[in-house]
């Protein structure tokens, strides 16, 4: 089932048209990753897709709505953003954070209820940080700091969570429990779409790739997408895709 | 739970603030005499006694008007620390004050009725934010929050600006004694009729802070943050604005400019209930009213004089917000 598609998508701010001709389609229980080099427009495809920027032309449709037409709140019940883990201006306590994923299920006027604290409680309870749930969101790790924004999005309870460089600034170890949890998460039917600069985590847990380059965007199966000759264009180096004897995939210089 | 434990205690502290302001004075009543006063003029209207004529005609008025004042600054200065995602905003950012300033010694100076002076003011402080909204809005397109602090502080400096200039038009004996004593803030004339036109004004304003206090709180993430959880950004910011500039306004129109609550009172709030703001809306509106009240008490009873109320707040506003910093820096700053 396509839960949210992009058909001859034009990115771009105001005049400024980044890319165009953009097409994509996202099913539930699948794992979409976003490559690209610095400068191209991932951020911008990214705020797109959330509908958070207008498209220049085309459109991003959901459920065979046109986003653009949906307000905020029905738009959130749909699709979570997990922004990149930044230290919050004020210091909110973890479940307060998490709570926040509330916000579209709740009336205008109204805050969150004992089932909202409930539905954060289990999403904590989901990634295991459960423990964490009193703690100064600005001040515990960036690992678990992009786990407590992983689970504001699943208590949102929408079936797409669209991550913004989920792997980034973390250390190895939290890098692999993100990439596990992001797996754990399409198995258990979410759609989720991230942007990475690391063309290994692709392999990793990706069932489709999308790639933006200067000139061009292309979507596919990951190996069918990832060779050694596309990367390297790509990115502007010579790169080689091999496969070790245990069957991982490596992306180093040929 | 333990935040409806602390409104309480703030409820109470607010009503005993002003049971004992009632009291002091040239005319001492105990605080019993003023309960019991009350409880008679609610149950058997006027005596036209002494202590019913100073409670009812001097005192209570200007006290309700100081718990208005400190109310309104102290929810507006929150609101907009909330908005732009900064502890250290203070209820004037957009110039609001500034504006009301100008409005209100443009009156002094040309002569008119205190009435058409609060008027001025409030015109002026709502005049001043259009204008640095409109500025915004031309200069970005969107409703961009660093471009708006910016076009804040620029309308703000030119209002200040004229302000200087009216001060030199004005005569020396008579108006700028008055255009100095207004730009520091002070409740002194202000009648049980100034408080009954600013108080629905007031209140209008709250309902919608008070309304949409968790979307407000939602807000502070940042805008992208804040849409993909299902807030309409643009529409809530307006909102905010329209809700804090009308309260600002109306309360600087009948107090004066009075700095340093709306900025303090939000942090110390902050440190009794946690940095949300559905929790922290309610406790900066009480707090700031009780604080208000007893720094107007202050002002008028410390010494012979009245003591402005703009060199109070700084007085007491300065030195307890260093005193914040350094006990607390996590909480006060990110």
């Amino acid at each position: 089932m396509i839960l949210i598609a992009a058909r001859g998508l034009a990115i771009g701010y105001g005049r400024t048209r980044i890319a165009g001709d953009l097409d994509l389609s996202v099913i539930a229980g699948s794992v979409t990753c976003l490559l690209g080099p610095n400068g191209v427009g991932k951020t911008t495809l990214f705020k797109t897709l959330l509908g958070l920027l207008p498209p220049l032309s085309g459109a991003v449709e959901m459920d065979g709505d046109d986003l653009s037409r949906l307000d905020r709140q029905t738009i959130a019940r749909h699709i979570a953003y997990v922004p990149q883990a930044h230290i919050a201006e004020f210091p909110y306590s973890v479940i307060d954070l998490v709570v926040m994923g509330r916000t579209a299920h709740l009336g205008a006027f109204g805050g969150p209820r004992r089932m909202d604290y409930e539905a954060a409680m289990a999403a904590l309870d989901q990634l295991g940080i459960a423990a964490l749930a009193e703690r100064d969101s600005t001040r515990i790790s960036g690992g678990q700091r992009q786990l407590v924004l992983i689970a504001r999005a699943l208590a949102q309870r929408t079936r797409i969570i669209m991550m913004d460089e989920p792997t980034a600034s973390l250390d190895f170890g939290n890098r692999i429990r993100v990439l596990d949890t992001i797996r754990a998460l399409s198995r258990s039917g979410l759609a989720v779409v991230l942007s990475t600069h690391e063309p290994e985590h692709a392999f990793v847990v990706a069932d489709q790739v999308a790639i933006l380059g200067q000139d061009r965007f292309a979507t596919g199966p990951v190996e069918a997408v990832m060779t050694s000759q596309q990367l390297s264009h790509l990115y502007g180096i010579e790169l080689k895709v091999e496969r070790t004897p245990s069957g991982r995939f490596v992306v180093g210089p040929a | 739970m333990r935040t409806a434990t602390i409104l309480l205690s703030l409820a109470v502290l607010l009503f005993a603030m002003s049971v004992i302001a009632c009291g002091i004075g040239p005319f001492r009543i105990p605080p019993l005499d003023v309960l019991k006063a009350v409880l008679h003029r609610v149950t058997e209207g006027s005596d036209a006694s002494a202590i019913d004529t100073v409670l009812f005609s001097i005192r209570l008025p200007r006290i309700a008007a100081a718990a208005f004042v400190g109310a309104a600054l102290a929810a507006a200065g929150a609101a907009y620390q909330s908005l732009f995602r900064n502890p250290l905003v203070s209820p004037d950012i957009l110039g609001v004050s500034t504006g009301a300033g100008l409005g209100a010694v443009i009156g002094i100076l040309l002569g008119f009725p205190v009435i058409l002076i609060q008027a001025l003011g409030f015109g002026g402080g709502l005049v001043t934010v259009a204008v640095v909204a409109a500025l915004a809005r031309g200069l970005r397109g969107s409703g961009d929050v660093l471009v708006l602090v910016l076009a804040g502080i620029v309308v703000g400096a030119l209002a200040g600006a004229a302000i200087s200039l009216v001060k030199v038009l004005a005569d020396p004996y008579d108006q700028l004694p008055a255009i100095t004593f207004w730009l520091l803030g002070s409740l002194a004339g202000v009648k049980a009729s100034d408080v009954a036109a600013t108080a629905p004004v007031v209140l209008f304003g709250l309902a919608p802070l008070i309304l949409l206090r968790w979307r407000i709180g939602v807000l502070s993430l940042g805008d992208d943050e804040a849409r993909a959880l299902g807030v309409e950004v643009g529409r809530l910011r307006a909102i905010v604005i329209a809700a804090a500039t009308l309260v600002t306004a109306s309360v600087v129109a009948i107090s004066g400019v009075i700095g340093w609550v709306g900025l303090m009172v939000p942090h110390m709030a902050r440190l009794l209930v946690g940095p949300r703001f559905d929790r922290l809306l309610p406790a900066a509106i009480l707090l700031g009213a009780a604080f208000m009240v007893s720094v107007d008490t202050l002002a008028r009873s410390a010494a012979c004089i009245e003591i402005p109320l703009g060199v109070l707040t700084a007085v007491i506003g300065g030195p307890a917000f260093v005193w914040l910093l350094a006990r607390n820096r996590r909480k006060v700053l990110p």
